[in-house]
């Protein structure tokens, strides 16, 4: 037992997300603090202070900044990392498509913070969810153990050659960033190995100057070069399996898929979820399998490029599937509700319900699970905005 | 698995203290996880924090609500906190201050120690802001039987930043000193 702990640390997502940068060999990080992801930022700078990260740890005035600082450091072959919450990474947002649209293989952390007014600092997705269409690659973790796996996973994709689009990761807030729990620290050879240096086949060269997101006319390559971004977002799919399956072999590591179904098989009746309070989702369907309730769960672990198949193949013969939303859109479903009846639309006819929780960092809870279960099994549509009242 | 519940005050050390806990278990090969609930972060005001320790790996994320054992921090807390909420029947109370005239004390098993005094001749905080939490734990110890007193110790020299041997006297003493009713 002693061995089996040994290369294990306590540690919360967010310095789990700090681990994972320096054993990714970063070489540039630029941020600007906000909470909940402020110790992230302030574990990489003790760490570049004391040495034991060599990094050039830029100080900027502003979340735009810190996503132009990246982009051009990335720009030029070297592998550089940011992180923001809420506010900030809305205040990136046109930096965003810059950083996509140059096809620079960033990673990005985002501790999933809610939207102001009114102010809140607790946790739901639509942060991240208002940059789903940036160009940007989006997984989200469920455990601290996959926010330090995804960083590295999370490079390897985005230099693909047939990708090069940067990745965003994100984690819940609090519920996964200031959580501590045991954490298996990767070794830093084999992650040294497993990544390789930044070899970018087209970079900046200061010797062969040039210019970079000069304007096209409308019959320049405008159409073209998002056609190949869309492209690449698709064969993004087949590089994260193939990547994933690399990594977990080489690190004896339990990465998902782009998705995760658990206890499927034989289910009835299925929740989507994304990121950390999947894991409630989880523990309350070990309770209503033990009442003899065929329930089970599909996790997202990728959004972008959204796992289409994969869903269609898990919700085959299910009698009542319900998407779970952390994030809202106004005058509309949701958009994960949006995104999965696309992905069916067909050919699977599921009955579908939309749920949206925890809004504001509102606590999540078994109880709201077994409403759930229960509203989707009973077919009464009225249910949609779970443990919400008149305030 | 077993669930404990920390009501202190920002700047008293609550957070650290569940993190002290779950590596205490972490370090005799349970799975563990510890959160803290942060209200408006500021010194004094209100702050729990959460610690789970079982044999399996942890899936409920959620806040804990029917907790084994509640650690009370600051007496002062339980004048405006229902400090008790949901405690399971037998449950453990451990609270900084005498505990005897705790109106919960025939119901719940109470653990009650001078944290405060013990921090200060230690050199943890000062008389206007003493750092009790890994005296209180020390009181944990001698009540429940989740973890050793010795991996408290452990746990809190691997965790806090400085004055590791003070902490740690505070822990020993504060088990010597806790009362039982």
């Amino acid at each position: 037992m002693e061995s089996m702990q040994s290369s294990r640390r306590i540690m919360t997502g967010n310095e789990a997300v700090a681990t994972g940068v320096k054993l990714s060999n970063v070489k540039v990080i630029a941020a600007y603090p906000i909470t909940p992801q402020t110790t992230i930022v302030e574990k990489l700078a003790e760490m570049v202070a004391n040495g034991e990260l060599n990094s050039k740890f830029i100080e900027v005035e502003s979340e735009h900044s810190a996503m132009s600082a990246v982009t051009a450091s990335e720009m030029t072959g070297v592998r550089s990392f940011t992180a923001s919450s809420s506010h900030g990474l809305l205040y990136m947002h046109e930096a965003l498509h810059w950083a996509a649209g140059m096809r620079v293989p960033l990673v990005m952390t985002v501790v999933n913070r809610a939207i102001g007014p009114p102010w809140s600092i607790w946790g739901e997705h639509t942060d991240s969810f208002n940059q789903k269409d940036t160009g940007w690659l989006q997984m989200y973790c469920e455990t601290n153990q996959e926010a330090m796996d995804s960083i590295l996973l999370g490079y390897k994709i985005a230099e693909n050659n047939k990708v090069l689009l940067p990745v965003m990761n994100m984690l819940d807030a609090f519920t996964l960033s200031h959580t501590s729990e045991p954490v298996e620290v990767r070794s830093h050879s084999t992650a040294a190995d497993y990544l390789g240096e930044l070899e970018l086949e087209s970079k900046m060269d200061f010797n062969n100057p040039a210019g970079y997101g000069s304007i096209v006319p409308p019959d320049g390559p405008f159409m073209e070069m998002k056609k190949d971004m869309r492209d690449s977002m698709y064969n993004a799919t087949n590089a994260i399996k193939k990547e994933i399956t690399t990594f977990n072999d080489l690190f004896n590591a339990e990465l998902p898929g782009l998705t995760e179904n658990f206890m499927m098989e034989d289910a009835d009746y299925a929740l989507i979820t994304l990121g950390a309070i999947s894991s409630t989702a989880k523990y309350t369907i070990r309770k209503l399998r033990e009442r003899g309730q065929k329930v089970g769960l599909i996790r997202l672990y990728f959004y972008r490029p959204f796992p289409g198949e994969e869903i269609v193949k898990a919700v085959k013969g299910l009698k009542g599937l319900g998407v779970v939303e952390r994030n809202l859109s106004f005058g509309q479903r949701g958009p994960t509700f949006e995104d999965v009846a696309t992905a069916l639309y067909g050919r699977v006819d599921v009955p579908m319900r939309n749920y949206v929780v925890g809004l504001g960092g509102r606590d999540v809870r078994v109880k709201d699970y077994e409403l759930m279960f229960e509203n989707l099994v009973e077919g009464n549509n009225e249910i949609e905005w779970v443990n919400v009242g008149a305030r | 698995m077993y669930e404990i519940r920390f009501h202190g005050r920002g700047g008293q050390g609550a957070v650290t203290a569940s993190k002290i806990l779950a590596t205490a278990a972490f370090l005799e090969s349970k799975w563990v996880t510890s959160f803290p609930f942060f209200g408006t972060e500021r010194r004094g005001a209100p702050v729990t924090a959460f610690t789970r320790v079982d044999d399996q790996r942890i899936e409920l994320r959620s806040q804990i609500y029917e907790p084994d054992a509640v650690i009370i921090l600051d007496k002062s807390l339980m004048n405006g906190v229902n400090v008790t909420e949901g405690l399971k029947n037998d449950g453990v109370i451990v609270v900084n201050g005498k505990g005897g005239n705790l109106k919960e004390a025939g119901k719940y098993r109470v653990a009650s120690v001078d944290a405060t005094s013990i921090a200060l001749r230690n050199g943890l905080g000062d008389p206007s802001h003493p750092i009790v939490n890994t005296a209180i734990l020390g009181a944990f110890a001698k009540i429940s039987n989740l973890v050793s007193l010795q991996s408290i110790k452990n746990a809190t020299s691997d965790t806090v930043p400085s004055r590791k041997k003070e902490n740690v006297n505070a822990i020993q003493e504060a088990f010597e000193e806790t009362e039982l009713n």
